[in-house]
């Protein structure tokens, strides 16, 4: 820790707060294609924020730019910053820990991913690896995430069978218990729904409408009726640019840009 | 709903089956068979011979002697068949040899999976596939000449041929093995997982400890057993630099005779053709193709238990 006092930041935009925001961001993969092209849009706290826009515009590279999903890939490089707040900084920074990045920004991908372990220790697994050892702690913690998760009551009896054995919904919702447990700020989802069938859908959406109240949420998704019924605020990206950004009222009633009316109605996309 | 009825219809001589193709077809499929057979052929022969050349042996000395008894001295006026004898000396230098091959195997494909970039990958993996290509009297030499008198400067009393030596030499032998497949075991692992882990702020080492080598369990538990059953057929490496004499022993300084070295001494003309002494080659080697079928069985066991679903 540095003695002297760091100085934190508290910003607000449409009276909400702003928990991130990215400035002027820019990405470029290994193979030089630049997939962002300098991207402003905030994440607000308490808030869910959609993505939106056609395959290959840009929205899941910059949600991944969140947590430096990137960095695991060599040749990558960002240029500009994702601000986190209250804390001030620039988590794109070289010297910033990108492992300290997603302890605090956690996420959920396209497809389950659990690991081949039991349900108890896919979700125990991000406090073990922040050293937690504890098991009354962690049976606590886990217990509290499957719950927040609401996945609790399904696997109670059979939290040491192997995850592999739960549904795909299930899955979906053991990893987003683990995402939970560790407490993040900030949740991102990458189109955590594509991949199961419409209850399971759902059962995610009244989840993260619920799972609100207690952090962010960024939320990549390609069904804009799932923008629409979830997101307070939602951004509309083509070909690595940020079109509108907007209160999801706003951008799916009366729309300022063209393009993402054309979007919107299905006139393109 | 409309009633199906059958409607008298001809063969287009546009849709007719072609005897000519029809006829190439099952020439290839005669041809793929024979080649498949084959194989089964080969080893069912092998089979056959160990266990028909055998039966006289086992008419002259009991199953339960030749499985209990502790001395194997066919060339010796008072012959004994104690294949405990030769047992011992196989599975001291393999354990041995798994003693250097699986941590450094194990490491070495961790690394070469989850850390090593690209070229080092690429310049690694070749050369350390080169070393399955060293022939294995080459190996055994290495034993002889430098590494048991490397061992002596340590260990003074140690006899020229002991099974140190060539167990640890065998162990380099197989450290490609088990390397590769657990490699491509790791490397199998979907890239989601990886980022599943990194996502929670798990650190490489963690990722690959905690998430990737348990999910490339089946993969890593088979490059093990393959090299257990390389390490028991091995036969020059041990039969240079271990010994000839059977001793039972499990003491890795004494010199022993392993099963592969014991028949090689005898399929060498030790002992005069058809006698009891020759016949027990095959006995020797009806043991250790038991022990490579049950090593391969439980291998086959274990990929079924821990087979991965990602």
């Amino acid at each position: 820790m540095v003695a002297t006092q760091r100085k934190t930041t508290q910003k607000k935009r449409f009276n909400d707060v702003v928990k991130a925001e990215s400035r002027n961001l820019d990405f470029y993969y290994a193979d030089g294609t630049q997939a962002l092209k300098n991207v402003n849009l905030d994440v607000y706290e308490n808030k869910i924020t959609a993505l939106i826009g056609p395959s290959g515009c840009g929205k899941s590279t910059f949600l991944r730019s969140f947590n430096r999903m990137h960095d695991l890939y060599t040749g990558n490089r960002y240029d500009g910053q994702i601000v986190l707040h209250p804390d001030n900084t620039n988590i794109l920074d070289k010297k910033v820990d990108p492992i300290e990045v997603r302890m605090r920004i956690s996420m959920v991908f396209q497809k389950p991913n659990p690991f081949p372990k039991s349900i108890y220790e896919n979700v125990a697994y991000g406090l073990r690896v922040r050293g937690e050892a504890n098991t009354h702690v962690l049976d606590e913690k886990v217990e509290e995430a499957l719950k927040g998760a609401s996945l609790w009551e399904e696997v109670k009896d059979r939290l040491h069978d192997l995850a592999f054995n739960l549904s795909g919904g299930q899955q979906q919702r053991l990893c987003i218990a683990r995402a939970l447990a560790t407490e993040p700020e900030i949740m991102l989802f990458d189109e955590p729904t594509s991949a199961l069938d419409p209850i399971a859908t759902v059962n995610i959406e009244e989840l993260m409408s619920e799972l609100k109240k207690k952090l962010s949420i960024l939320i990549v998704t390609h069904n804009m009726q799932q923008a629409a019924r979830i997101s307070d605020y939602c951004a509309y990206m083509y070909l690595g640019e940020l079109v509108e950004h907007d209160l999801t009222d706003k951008i799916f009633t009366n729309p300022s840009k063209k393009e993402t009316e054309d979007y919107i109605t299905g006139k393109f996309g | 709903m409309a009633i199906n009825v059958m409607q008298d219809t001809v063969i287009s001589p546009k849709l007719s089956k072609s005897f000519r193709r029809n006829f190439i077809e099952r020439i290839i499929e005669f041809g793929l068979l024979i080649s498949a057979a084959f194989a089964v052929f080969i080893t069912t022969a092998i089979v056959y011979v160990l266990v028909s050349e055998a039966i006289p042996f086992f008419e002259y000395v009991s199953v339960y002697e030749f499985l209990t008894d502790t001395v194997w001295t066919p060339n010796y006026s008072i012959k004994r068949y104690g294949i405990l004898a030769l047992i011992s000396g196989t599975l001291t230098t393999t354990f041995i040899a798994l003693l250097v091959a699986v941590p450094l195997g194990t490491i070495t494909a961790i690394y070469l999976s989850e850390f090593a970039s690209h070229k080092v990958r690429e310049t690694i993996k070749p050369i350390l596939e080169l070393l399955v290509g060293v022939p294995t009297v080459v190996f055994g030499y290495f034993a002889l000449m430098l590494v048991t008198p490397f061992l002596q400067t340590i260990y003074p009393d140690l006899t020229t041929f002991n099974m140190l030596g060539p167990g640890i030499v065998m162990g380099i032998m197989i450290v490609p093995y088990i390397a590769s497949v657990s490699e491509d075991a790791m490397r199998a692992v979907p890239m989601s997982m990886r980022e599943g882990a990194y996502a929670m702020g798990a650190t490489r080492f963690q990722t690959a400890i905690r998430v990737i080598a348990p999910a490339a369990t089946s993969g890593i538990v088979a490059s093990y057993i393959l090299a257990i059953s390389r390490a028991v057929g091995e036969t020059m490496i041990v039969a240079i630099a271990a010994g000839q004499q059977p001793t039972f022993t499990f003491n890795p300084v004494d010199s022993a005779a392993t099963i592969t070295a014991y028949i090689v001494s005898v399929a060498l003309g030790d002992l005069e053709h058809g006698g009891i002494g020759y016949q027990s080659i095959f006995a020797a080697g009806l043991t250790l193709l038991v022990m490579t079928l049950v090593l391969n069985i439980l291998g086959h066991w274990v990929r079924k238990k821990y087979t991965e679903r990602y």
